[in-house]
């Protein structure tokens, strides 16, 4: 060894903060600031008064907090032409959400198991026409299935957009819980058939009950989709079921005269609030959810 | 194992639903959409075949043009700058940090929200009479500019930087998945080796992390073509046409405009341009699985 | 090539509230092969890594070639090291892997590739060079990953476990090629495994180890012969040592009691002065002899089933206070099941147990 007759650095019994931990702790800690920054931003303005806003600092606390802002935005806020507040607005999404993530989990885990343990003829091609399709943009699909909702008489309804909600996760559900089967010992499905159990069987009282963890994810992954959605919304759901992203935008962006910046961002936070509850609820859940929906294919 | 005809027709018929929805809805509305785009429907569909008229005709308008370049900008940038980003914030808490969970979850909470919420907190943080540039010059710079949102040239950027805030820490937690992977061993391998660290992340951990770079890559793409909400949010296109994306050309001539046939066939382009992406990904992942 | 020899000196590593190794001494000299061996949790893949300087002691010195090098970082030790799992970098060619740490090092070109081509023609190597790893079968791997160990001309060469993820028949042939390569290096080895047989066949001396402590460092043929307590006799060997309770009864001859049979101990070497007391009998298949029932030191047993094993045939008796135990006898055994034997159990081949402590008496 050509090192034998250097002299060896001295004894540094604690390596814990060297100059490079030091930087570490300073990228983490600055990054960590351009993310928190828009969410401290959205909470000190929404309880700002309008004054306060106009005169004082973007980043500076409230002098004096008020929920005002926060009440307006539920309450009297206007969207377009009526002045209901964003309230109808979460109801909305939330008549939306339920059916929507019930019936395409349903649905979904449906497809998968029958995907991943019974060898249907075809069901390799369905499966990869899913995933690949999975990646077109819904506005290539989105006028011909406007076209056939009003043909069937649905038109933008409740009902419309609660299946369309279905269609649009069915391939990332399906991968989901298809992957999920598979990867489960194929003995067990083997012998519920040896025990005689038949096909839905199997579904109802084995794989379900086994594939709970999927289902949280499911959950977690459908549940913030379909409330962060806006296009299908805005689109499909009818003037009556707007859902609170197309109303937020409303607020927003179609205020005329001076625009209450405070409401502004109440509304928006109240309309982010629910996504960040599961998020930081659901914590590596939702990670999981990310992982297991990320890898298409 | 044989399958009892009853079981088999179950499976079939729990399969109907999928099929239903592949065949009508993904092959009949692509195959429908791609053939309005060679008709001249304006507010209705027709079937007057008129060729690649109105390919012809996207691509003389103006703001067709301004949306491509946009996209053009905006996803080389956004995917550039949210893959470096996200690794590296992977690389930072994969060195045994403290309170680790605590800084994962700042970095990826606002994959948790929505478009429309991020853009609308981008617009006004960057409002330039009370936005940051406000706050910069109350601290004394006097001389700060910072209204990239309110200039042509420069409002796409505001978009890509809303939504690298957006996206970042998804690359981060797919990256961090991807380096957690790896043999602890080849860690000390590298030690013995005496490899300073950034070499060793230069040299063996990206080249071992290619599966993660192109999941994410992909990922972050094909939200690329799907850029509309935070555009309708953030600038509504403005000012002017200034930030129009692709997506929104389609819904404004599809809902506003009635010119279905045009609409159509930005539709069709973009659907075009996906397939390019995501073929080769494709291909790769099933060689990759053959070789195994 | 330097030879290093490696001097740890009251060495203490934890983990948290953990203590994983408490003042443990061990000398190793230059040019030997030892072999830390034990279960797993016992601490021997900690002292390994430790000697590398992957790991941070807590007290203590550790001394490589006549050096301090306790708090020295890996690459400054002298030391190469080869890894269960190969730990080769997959992106790399099999020259590149060897010629990696080399190059970043800033050792001259044509010096490396000598010591590339060196490296390759003892383990042949040569035809894979441009192979990636994914490309190589696990045998292969583990050579490359040997080789680029050897190309660090390093005092010590350190292996942790490095066939533990082949299969029999490869970890048979890689532990020759290990063995020659030592044999022609005469370098410094320090070899972690769990397995006897390969501890056996390789080291010069063996420490085997449990629960962080070294029970016995010796040659492997006094290992074999004289375990200095229940635990190394009972984890090394296969098939495993007999172990017979009884009590050692010093009524005029010095003897060992068990139920009704008694044992002379005249050719036993007593480690103290024996005294009357509960003990335990350890003796290995094959030291146990068949012999003439008229035979004074005989003991009848009664065979319960026979194992074939190729070479020799492994039989499980019982003796009449249902005392079990195997003996090996050639394959030519002419040995039923329910039949009755006389063995003898020489007393230069046994060891002897304390009941409690588990030392050898």
């Amino acid at each position: 060894m050509t090192a034998a007759a250097q002299p060896l650095p001295a004894a540094r019994r604690s390596k814990r903060m060297t100059p490079a931990r030091w930087g570490l702790y300073a990228f983490i800690f600055i990054t960590a600031l351009y993310f928190l920054l828009p969410l401290y931003v959205m909470v000190v303005t929404s309880l700002k008064p309008m004054a306060e806003i106009r005169q004082g600092n973007l980043l500076a606390l409230p002098v004096a907090p008020s929920i005002d802002a926060w009440v307006k935005a539920w309450t009297s806020a206007c969207t377009g032409l009526t002045c209901q507040g964003i309230k109808i607005g979460f109801l909305n999404s939330l008549r939306i959400l339920v059916p929507s993530v019930v019936i395409s989990i349903l649905v979904g885990s449906l497809t998968g198991y029958a995907l991943s343990l019974w060898r249907v003829r075809g069901g390799n091609i369905l499966f990869g026409t899913m995933m690949v399709v999975a990646f077109i943009p819904y506005q290539v699909f989105i006028y011909p299935l406007v076209r056939v909702f009003s043909f069937t008489g649905l038109g933008q309804s409740l009902l419309t957009i609660v299946i369309i909600h279905t269609i649009f996760g069915l391939p990332t559900m399906t991968l989901l819980f298809r992957n999920y089967f598979a990867s489960l010992p194929v003995e067990l499905f083997k012998a519920a058939r040896v025990d005689g159990a038949g096909f839905y069987q199997i579904y109802a009282r084995i794989m379900m009950p086994m594939a709970t963890p999927m289902i949280v994810v499911a959950v977690i992954l459908q549940t913030t989709g379909i409330w962060n959605d806006f296009i299908l919304g805005l689109v499909f759901a009818g003037r009556d079921n707007l859902p609170m992203t197309v109303q937020l935008n409303n607020i927003v962006n179609s205020t005329q005269g001076e625009r209450a910046y405070n409401v502004d961002m109440a509304a928006t936070l109240l309309t982010a609030l629910l996504p960040l509850v599961v998020y930081f609820g659901s914590g590596r859940w939702f990670v999981r959810g990310i992982a297991a929906g990320a890898v298409k294919g | 194992m044989r399958l009892s005809l009853n079981s088999r027709i179950s499976a079939i018929t729990a399969l109907l639903p999928a099929l239903l929805v592949m065949l009508v809805v993904y092959i009949g509305a692509t195959g429908w959409t791609v053939w309005m785009s060679l008709t001249n429907s304006r507010m209705l569909p027709n079937n007057n075949f008129v060729g690649l008229r109105q390919y012809e005709m996207l691509f003389g308008n103006d703001r067709w043009i301004t949306s491509v370049h946009n996209i053009v900008i905006y996803g080389v940038l956004f995917v550039s700058l949210a893959l470096s980003i996200g690794f590296l914030l992977a690389v930072a808490i994969d060195q045994r940090v403290r309170a680790e969970d605590t800084i994962r979850s700042i970095y990826l909470y606002p994959y948790s929200m929505s478009f429309v919420v991020t853009g609308l907190v981008w617009q006004w943080l960057l409002n330039p009479t009370l936005g940051i540039q406000h706050v910069l010059r109350s601290w004394g710079f006097e001389g700060a500019t910072f209204d990239w949102i309110v200039r042509p040239e420069t409002a796409i950027y505001c978009l890509v930087i809303a939504g690298v805030w957006q996206a970042s820490g998804l690359v981060m937690a797919i990256m961090l998945a991807g380096l957690r992977g790896v043999d602890e061993e080849i860690w000390k391998a590298t030690r013995v080796d005496g490899l300073p660290k950034w070499r060793v992340y230069v040299s063996i951990i990206i080249p071992m992390m290619g599966a993660s770079f192109a999941t994410a890559a992909v990922l972050l793409s094909t939200g690329v073509v799907r850029l509309y909400d935070l555009s309708v949010a953030m600038t509504n296109g403005g000012p002017g046409i200034a930030s129009e994306v692709p997506a929104k050309f389609v819904m404004d001539h599809l809902f506003e405009r009635a010119n279905i046939g045009l609409a159509t066939a930005a539709a069709t382009t973009m659907l075009i341009t996906v397939i390019a992406v995501v073929a080769p990904y494709f291909y790769w992942r099933t060689r990759k699985g053959e070789m195994r | 090539m330097q030879k290093s020899n490696v001097d740890i000196r009251s060495l203490q590593i934890g983990f948290g509230g953990l203590k994983v190794l408490e003042n443990l001494n061990l000398n190793v000299e230059a040019s030997e092969f030892l072999v830390l061996l034990g279960p797993s949790g016992c601490g021997k893949s900690t002292l390994l890594n430790a000697i590398a300087g992957l790991i941070d002691v807590r007290g203590g010195e550790i001394h490589i070639g006549g050096r301090d090098v306790t708090w020295a970082e890996p690459k400054d030790r002298g030391i190469a090291m080869v890894f269960q799992s190969y730990a080769l970098y997959p992106r790399m060619s099999v020259r590149r892997n060897m010629s990696f740490g080399l190059s970043v090092a800033g050792t001259p070109r044509d010096e490396i590739e000598r010591r590339v081509g060196e490296a390759a023609r003892m383990l042949q190597l040569n035809s894979l060079l441009d192979r990636r790893p994914s490309e190589l079968s696990g045998g292969q791997r583990q050579r490359v990953a040997i080789g680029r160990a050897l190309v660090r001309h390093a005092g010590v060469y350190l292996f942790d476990e490095p066939l533990s993820n082949l299969d029999a028949q490869l970890r048979a042939e890689l532990r020759v090629e290990i063995k020659r390569l030592h044999a022609r290096l005469g370098a410094t080895m320090i070899y972690v495994t769990h397995d006897q047989i390969e501890a056996l066949t390789l080291a010069d001396r063996i420490a085997v180890m449990q629960g962080g402590v070294i029970q016995q460092l010796d040659t492997p043929k006094k290992i074999y012969r004289e375990p200095v307590n229940r635990f190394v006799a009972s984890f090394v060997g296969s098939p495993a040592m007999n172990f017979i309770p009884g009590r050692i009864a010093r009524d005029g001859e010095t003897g060992f009691i068990a139920g009704a049979n008694r044992l002379g101990l005249n050719g036993y070497a007593f480690r103290g002065l024996p005294t009357d007391a509960p003990a335990v009998l350890g003796i290995r298949p094959e030291h146990i002899e068949l012999t003439a029932s008229d035979d004074p030191s005989a003991v009848s047993a009664r065979v319960e089933m026979v194992e074939p094993m190729g070479a020799d045939t492994l039989i499980w008796c019982r003796l009449a206070d249902n005392t079990a135990f195997s003996f090996r006898h050639d394959a030519d055994a002419q040995v039923c099941v329910g039949d009755t034997l006389n063995v003898r159990f020489p007393a230069e081949a046994l060891s002897l147990f304390d009941e409690i402590s588990g030392q050898r008496l």
